[in-house]
């Protein structure tokens, strides 16, 4: 018999409330990504799962841009982390406070 | 046989998961990212969409993990030192996710009228109706895509130029003191 | 000629243009040949239209430039030509051109050469297009040109402290009568629809009992509002009782602009256009009559502080105001061609004296208190005649132009019935006959009462000051001919200047009847009683201060009568009790302003939200940690709002 649908809706949000967890409390840049990673995986598992149950591709072709934008996200951030740790020797994100008013 | 195999790899996946957020070394956070990913594709491919599942190991797991341990390796990161936020902060992000999660949870089991899905059909696996759709109904997405993609690459490169690649920088030691300069390296990251 | 009418005011406005804007690189030669060949051509193409127009039959000439649109107000800007702007065309070009050529000779030497004749050009230019227009709008244009020339002549030594503050109150004073023109000329055009001299006089002639019937405004009827407003414009230009405080101190100007701006030309104006406006003073009676009382008070006021003081300048001064006051009695009796009669002769012996103290002052270096002059007879012949001549004919010497034009307002006076007003005129006669003959022998006669350095220098005025002189004596001895009066010439009638007025002037309705109940043995014996006056006044003044006296009588006098010394010497206190009743309540009020109402409420209200933001902005900026991820928590807030928003709806 085949699994229902809801599990995976179930594990999507297992893994979506960790990958959450992981970004608020990590303090290396490169960890805070990995958790964001982790949560747009999660939500393409919920993509796939409906994609299944509706018997639609679009659900599979929105996986895509995801994966895009996430590779896109990727190249970005982490050359955003290499100039970032050029200037301060640090990826600890609690001391990028440049920012503070 | 297929609960068998949900089972198994759901495990796995929250398994590493776990380890991807806890771990204090980021060369091990990815590398248990990378079976995360890994277990993902194969409940794509359980989930009838073999295709996603390759491109995730090949896009995801061969691709951006590397990128990922490219540059963990270029910048040397260390476990630092309280690698993680105070209790309190570890607290709040806990409720917070609890509240994720049992909003989703609830989301799912209250959707009792999903109705158990169908036998797999020719039409969903195949690849032949993924790329008719892919080019067809969301060319223009597609397209759009392409042009972020290329748009990250020329920020990526200007991002992570080496500042002052093409001037002499001045000798100053750790911070940029002169603006019109640009940011200027310690000296020992840049030899 | 006549189609090169619009040259006349444009022509002065180029040579300001062309001085003021690129006159910095110009040597001076070509500076004053701009600045004499604007009014220059500006007279000769006059001199010609008016020959023309002399020579024509039409009573009228008008050109129209532009016309002025703004929604339904449509305002010709056009040029009139016709018997009343003739005479003023005549003096303002003549005069003023003569007075350019003297002002080359005087401000040879002085700093800010090239700014002087582009603002003095200017006031041509204005001055011209006050006289010329052909609606009351352009005449207003006209006049507010004048008004700031005049301001900034006044203040033209902006280095010294005295002459900006002159200035400014020049042109503040000169404001309040503006405004009551500016009023004025609202109501016409509320019930008129028009500004246009023809269209407007045209309808109040079509039915004179709708602007004289119901009140209109303060209880006036619509032409004597009309007429009082303009006559409030009038006095602030004209420098009448309450606003003329300002003509005295105008005398910090170069002396030229004295000559010119505030006592040939630009104060007329305001006689200028209540002759103009004659059609409607006709219909409001009350309001001439106190234009009439205002004029001789001013008339005598100003006299009688002219015999106390020891500026030459001064003295010309309150004499100008006091012969302004003259031609307002006339324009206010109905004599509208007396009145401008003496504009023109004013025009010529005023300018002559101011010309003459001015060549007087060039010689003592700056020095204008008579005190220090006397025996200038010696050193300097043409000033000293020409003076004398001017003298002699404002103080009404038989057969000298001041003569005739004066006696015309007092038998005007006299034929209206009016015998106090012309006891007034009459008195205010004896005593310009003093003051002005006070002023000559102090200055001329006796021997030298200033220091060894000043005598070493007295010297004659070059021939471009002393040339004008003449010319304006010839015009202060023979300008009184074209308007004698009738029992003067053996019966012929010989008073042209009347005659050529005619056409502009509405007949005055008590004038006719008026010239009746005079008999010729009457008249002959007010013009006598006149003449005798003026002698008197004079033969006073020469056992005062002939015979080398100097001051000393003076003083005696001074000591005899200490109150109204000190009274006339500090002009009966008038600039103090504005000081009291208007300067400083007003300035108390501003302060009150500035220090409560702006300081405290409207900035305290200010500073206040600002105090406000700032107190937001200290609370807040705890949320602003510049730690990175606690705005990533905000960010995942709002998301999880956004969901629970979007799920359970």
């Amino acid at each position: 018999m085949s699994v229902p649908i809801s599990w995976y809706l179930l594990l999507s949000a297992v893994l979506f409330a960790i990958g959450a967890i992981g970004a608020l409390t990590r303090r290396n840049g490169i960890s805070i990504f990995l958790s964001i990673e982790l949560m747009l995986n999660a939500a393409n598992l919920t993509l796939v799962a409906y994609a299944r149950q509706w018997n639609q591709h679009t659900g599979q072709i929105i996986v895509f841009f995801v994966m895009a934008v996430a590779a896109a996200e990727a190249a970005v951030g982490l050359a955003l982390f290499i100039a970032v740790f050029r200037q301060r020797r640090t990826i600890d994100v609690n001391r990028m406070n440049l920012l503070q008013g | 046989m297929e609960t068998l195999i949900f089972v198994i790899f759901a495990a796995l996946a929250v398994g590493s998961g776990v380890v991807v957020v806890v771990h204090r070394s980021p060369i091990y956070a990815t590398l248990s990212l990378v079976l995360t990913l890994f277990s993902m594709a194969v409940l794509f491919v359980l989930l009838g969409a073999p295709f996603v599942g390759a491109v995730q190991i090949l896009v995801y797991a061969g691709a951006i993990v590397v990128l990922f341990l490219f540059v963990i390796m270029l910048l040397n990161v260390q476990q630092e030192e309280g690698a993680h936020a105070r209790r309190s902060a570890q607290l709040v992000a806990a409720i917070l996710g609890a509240i994720v999660f049992l909003g989703m949870f609830w989301l799912a089991f209250r959707q009792t009228t999903l109705r158990a899905p169908g036998p797999l059909t020719e039409e969903l696996v195949s690849l032949k109706g993924l790329a008719s759709a892919l080019f067809t109904d969301y060319l223009l997405p597609f397209e759009i895509v392409g042009l972020l993609l290329l748009v990250a690459v020329i920020g990526a490169t200007v991002a992570a130029r080496r500042p002052g690649a093409e001037t002499n920088a001045p000798q100053d030691d750790y911070v940029a003191e002169d603006p019109s300069s640009g940011p200027v390296l310690p000296r020992e990251v840049r030899s | 000629m006549l189609g090169l009418l619009w040259l006349i005011p444009i022509l002065p406005f180029a040579g300001a243009a062309v001085n003021g804007l690129l006159g910095k690189w110009f040597p001076k030669w070509l500076v004053t040949f701009v600045a004499l060949a604007a009014p220059g051509a500006s007279l000769l193409i006059a001199l010609g239209c008016l020959w023309e127009f002399s020579q024509g039959t039409a009573l009228t000439y008008e050109q129209a430039l532009y016309m002025w649109t703004a929604g339904d107000l449509n305002i010709p800007v056009a040029f009139l030509l016709d018997h009343l702007s003739a005479v003023m065309l005549f003096i303002v070009t003549f005069v003023g051109f003569l007075i350019h050529v003297y002002s080359a000779g005087y401000m040879g030497h002085e700093e800010g050469y090239r700014r002087y004749f582009a603002y003095l050009n200017l006031f041509m230019s204005a001055m011209l297009m006050l006289v010329l227009g052909n609606n009351y709008l352009v005449m207003f244009v006209g006049w507010e040109g004048v008004g700031l020339c005049s301001y900034l002549l006044i203040g033209f030594y902006y280095d010294q402290a005295f002459p900006p503050y002159a200035g400014k109150k020049a042109f503040i004073v000169n404001r309040i009568g503006d405004f009551a023109f500016l009023v004025g000329m609202f109501a016409l055009f509320a019930h008129f629809g028009s500004l246009t001299y023809k269209e407007v006089f045209a309808k109040i002639a079509a039915d004179p009992g709708a602007v004289t019937g119901a009140p209109y405004a303060l209880g006036l009827p619509l032409a004597s509002f009309i007429a009082l407003c303009f006559f409030v414009g009038a006095m602030g230009k004209s420098a009448q009782i309450p606003l003329y405080v300002w003509l005295p101190d105008a005398m910090a100007g170069p002396t030229p602009v004295s000559a010119l701006i505030h006592a040939a030309t630009m104060v007329t104006a305001g006689v200028y256009m209540v002759v103009r406006s004659n059609v409607i003073y006709q219909l409001a009676p009350g309001v001439s009559l106190f234009v009439a009382i205002i004029g001789a008070a001013t008339a005598i006021f100003a006299a009688s502080i002219g015999i106390a003081q020891t500026d030459i300048k001064k003295v010309l001064a309150y004499s100008t105001v006091s012969q302004l006051g003259y031609m307002f009695l006339a324009a206010g009796l109905g004599a509208y061609s007396a009145a401008l009669f003496h504009v023109m002769t004013h025009a010529f012996f005023k300018a002559l004296l101011f010309l003459g103290s001015g060549s007087v002052i060039h010689a003592m270096s700056g020095d204008q208190d008579m005190d220090h002059m006397g025996g200038l007879k010696k050193y300097m012949p043409s000033t000293r005649w020409t003076y004398l001549i001017g003298a002699a004919a404002i103080a009404g010497v038989p057969l000298l132009s001041g003569f005739f034009s004066k006696d015309e307002i007092l038998h005007s006076a006299a034929a209206s019935g009016h015998w106090l007003i012309w006891l007034v005129g009459l008195i205010t006669a004896g005593l310009t006959a003093f003051y002005m003959f006070r002023s000559y022998f102090l200055t001329f006669e006796g021997e030298f009462r200033g220091t060894h350095e000043q005598e070493h220098h007295l010297h004659e005025s070059p021939a471009s000051m002393t040339v004008p002189l003449w010319i304006l004596a010839v015009g202060a001895v023979f300008a009184g001919y074209v308007g004698v009066p009738k029992v003067l010439s053996l019966g012929r009638d010989l008073n042209w200047f009347h005659n050529w007025l005619e056409p502009v002037i509405a007949v005055p309705r008590g004038m006719e009847a008026g010239e009746h109940n005079v008999g010729t043995g009457l008249e002959l014996l007010l013009i006598a009683i006149t003449t005798l006056i003026a002698l008197a006044g004079i033969y006073v003044a020469w056992t005062n201060y002939g015979d080398n006296k100097g001051l000393a009588r003076g003083q005696h006098w001074a000591a005899r009568l200490p109150v109204l010394h000190r009274l006339l010497l500090n002009k009966w206190y008038v600039d103090e009790l504005y000081d009291w009743v208007i300067v400083r309540p007003l300035a108390a009020t501003a302060r009150f302003f500035w220090k409560v109402v702006d300081t405290f409420i409207i900035d305290g209200a200010i500073n206040a939200g600002a105090f406000l933001t700032e107190l937001t902005g200290d609370v807040g900026r705890f949320s602003t940690t510049g730690n990175v991820r606690n705005y990533a928590l905000y960010f995942f807030l709002g998301v999880l709002v956004l969901f629970y928003w979007i799920a359970f709806r």
